[in-house]
């Protein structure tokens, strides 16, 4: 089988854009990606196009209504806030098939503002406030508390990793936010549901993100000077756990994507330079430095402490601003965070560039669970 | 006629809820003879080891005890704030969520594992748009 190299990747500055429809954030995203590559729509070979809100919307089809409709095959799909990675892996899955040389993935999302989930459906009466919480930052909160039940983590500590996370979208010109929040700011804003105060609470933004993926045989035919060689892609559902469907768990999703990952790179957690996770929450961020096998059970807290998980320190985590601040337009996020390790691999990070990159790894849940991984390395 | 209506008896939240006429409201699981998985509503086969057909209803518990939580200070116009988001998990199995009530909703009171009862009230006042009352569960904490 085939490898498969990134050829192309870019992203939009995310924010929000009410005068813009879906498709042409998504043809915006596409275009900058072919541009990043060198190529053109007549090159590519087939589309997988990611969006939630619009499932049901021919997304793919919409956005090469905007730049080029040449007839290729356009699958388009939806997989929570795994939707982006999902269109990504199918895209890497036709070339390792030997179906294609040369894919478009493209992941786009517009987003309302306010709390997601929660709202209920079905019959009787809203079960919300009622039978507690499904809104997203209490189902995490949870997720969060059960980690301070098993291993003590404060509400400090939460807080501390949007302190980094929103310090480093200082540095990234794309991020929705370029804010500094002090420990206090974050601990003492608005809270929603504790231990989640607003500014741990991912932002609700519109965005996009694309990629042009291609076999091995394209990659040495185009040059591999910034090529970014895809060393995993794996999917996974949550597996049973006896509190999975009252409480979903994000772990058990998260522990066997990466430990089928690190299988299929060949690598373990020690080779790995850095990491997009998905800090959907600030809770969330915590859970994962141990699903991803970044540090041992328990010693969460302490990485978050002494800064290792920071730019500059043993495994930055989240160097873009993570959803916190960069932002979440679901669909997008998939891709977007493949745009990011894909930049630091080639050098090209500027202010926020992790230094000597070869070996990155990007992490995505959808709630109800689906995870992507993917691990990257720089090819030349 | 509706009058009638509103006079009828409330219906359970939820479907594992049950109100039978001569007893006292109880929560229903489905518990797997294979596997002893604990489930809340009907269902033919079992998600935790795939068997078919192996599912019994039981009566579950109404003591439990806190395994995690969270004190929702935002949430939808009209649902009173902060509360608390409670997941407990009950003796002999099974878990559930609901409102933890009785107690002040401040992480300072509240303990893992610290003991619950499960009670049945009045869901809040909450009305469907035919007009029926419905009984909620509900956790307190227990002595």
């Amino acid at each position: 089988m085939s490898d498969v190299y990134i050829m192309g990747v870019d992203m939009i500055k995310f924010g929000r854009f009410p005068e813009k429809t879906v498709p042409q954030l998504g043809a915006t995203a596409a275009l900058m990606a072919m541009d990043d590559a060198g190529l053109t729509i007549q090159d590519m070979q087939a589309l997988y196009c990611g969006n939630l809100n619009q499932a049901n919307a021919m997304v793919g089809q919409r956005i090469l209504q905007e730049i080029g409709q040449t007839g290729i095959g356009v699958v388009n799909c939806a997989n929570a806030c795994a939707t982006g990675a999902t269109a990504f892996r199918e895209a890497w899955m036709s070339i390792k098939a030997g179906v294609n040389d040369v894919v478009l993935a493209v992941g786009v999302e517009q987003m309302g503002r306010g709390l997601l989930g929660g709202g209920g459906g079905g019959a009787g009466i809203s079960k919300e406030g009622l039978l507690g919480s499904g809104t997203m930052p209490a189902v995490f909160a949870e997720a969060g508390m059960e980690h301070a039940r098993n291993h003590g983590t404060t509400f400090e500590q939460f807080a501390k990793v949007s302190v980094k996370n929103h310090h480093h979208s200082t540095l990234n010109p794309k991020a929705m936010y370029q804010i500094e929040t002090p420990l206090e700011t974050v601990m003492n804003a608005e809270m929603i549901s504790y231990p989640n105060t607003k500014l741990m609470c991912s932002v609700n933004v519109d965005g996009a993100a694309a990629a042009v993926l291609v076999s091995e045989k394209k990659a040495r035919e185009m040059g591999l000077a910034r090529a970014v060689k895809v060393r995993a892609s794996v999917l996974t559902s949550d597996p049973f756990s006896d509190r999975d469907l009252t409480m979903p768990d994000v772990n058990a999703v998260t522990r066997r994507a990466a430990a089928q990952a690190y299988e299929m790179a060949g690598v373990g957690a020690d080779d790995i330079d850095l990491v997009e996770l998905h800090d959907c929450f600030a809770t969330a961020e915590i859970l994962h430095y141990e699903n991803l096998g970044l540090c041992k059970e328990g010693e969460a807290g302490r990485m978050i402490d002494n800064g290792e998980v920071a730019l500059g320190g043993r495994i930055p985590v989240n160097v873009s601003g993570g959803l916190l601040s960069k932002g979440h337009p679901l669909g997008a996020t998939g891709i977007a965070n493949i745009y990011e390790v894909s930049t630091h691999l080639r050098g090209e990070g500027d202010k926020r560039q992790v230094a000597g990159a070869r070996i990155g790894m990007t992490h995505v849940i959808g709630l109800g669970s689906a995870c992507g991984i993917h691990i990257l390395e720089k090819a030349a | 006629m509706s009058e009638q209506a509103e006079a009828s008896s409330p219906l359970p939240v939820v479907s594992w809820l049950k109100l039978p006429g001569d007893a006292e409201p109880y929560l229903e699981g489905h518990r797997c003879g294979e596997c002893q998985a604990v489930f809340l509503g009907e269902r033919d086969n079992c998600s935790s080891c795939g068997a078919r057909d192996k599912m019994a209803a039981e009566k579950l518990s109404t003591r439990g005890k806190l395994y995690s939580y969270s004190i929702v200070h935002r949430s939808f116009p009209g649902v009173d704030v902060p509360y608390i988001s409670a997941i407990v998990d009950l003796e002999g199995g099974g878990t559930v969520k609901g409102n933890l009530i009785d107690i002040e909703p401040d992480p300072a009171n509240l303990e893992f594992d610290m003991p619950v009862q499960v009670v049945f009230k009045d869901a809040l006042g909450r009305k469907d748009r035919d007009g029926n009352s419905y009984i909620s569960y509900f956790f307190q904490p227990a002595g």
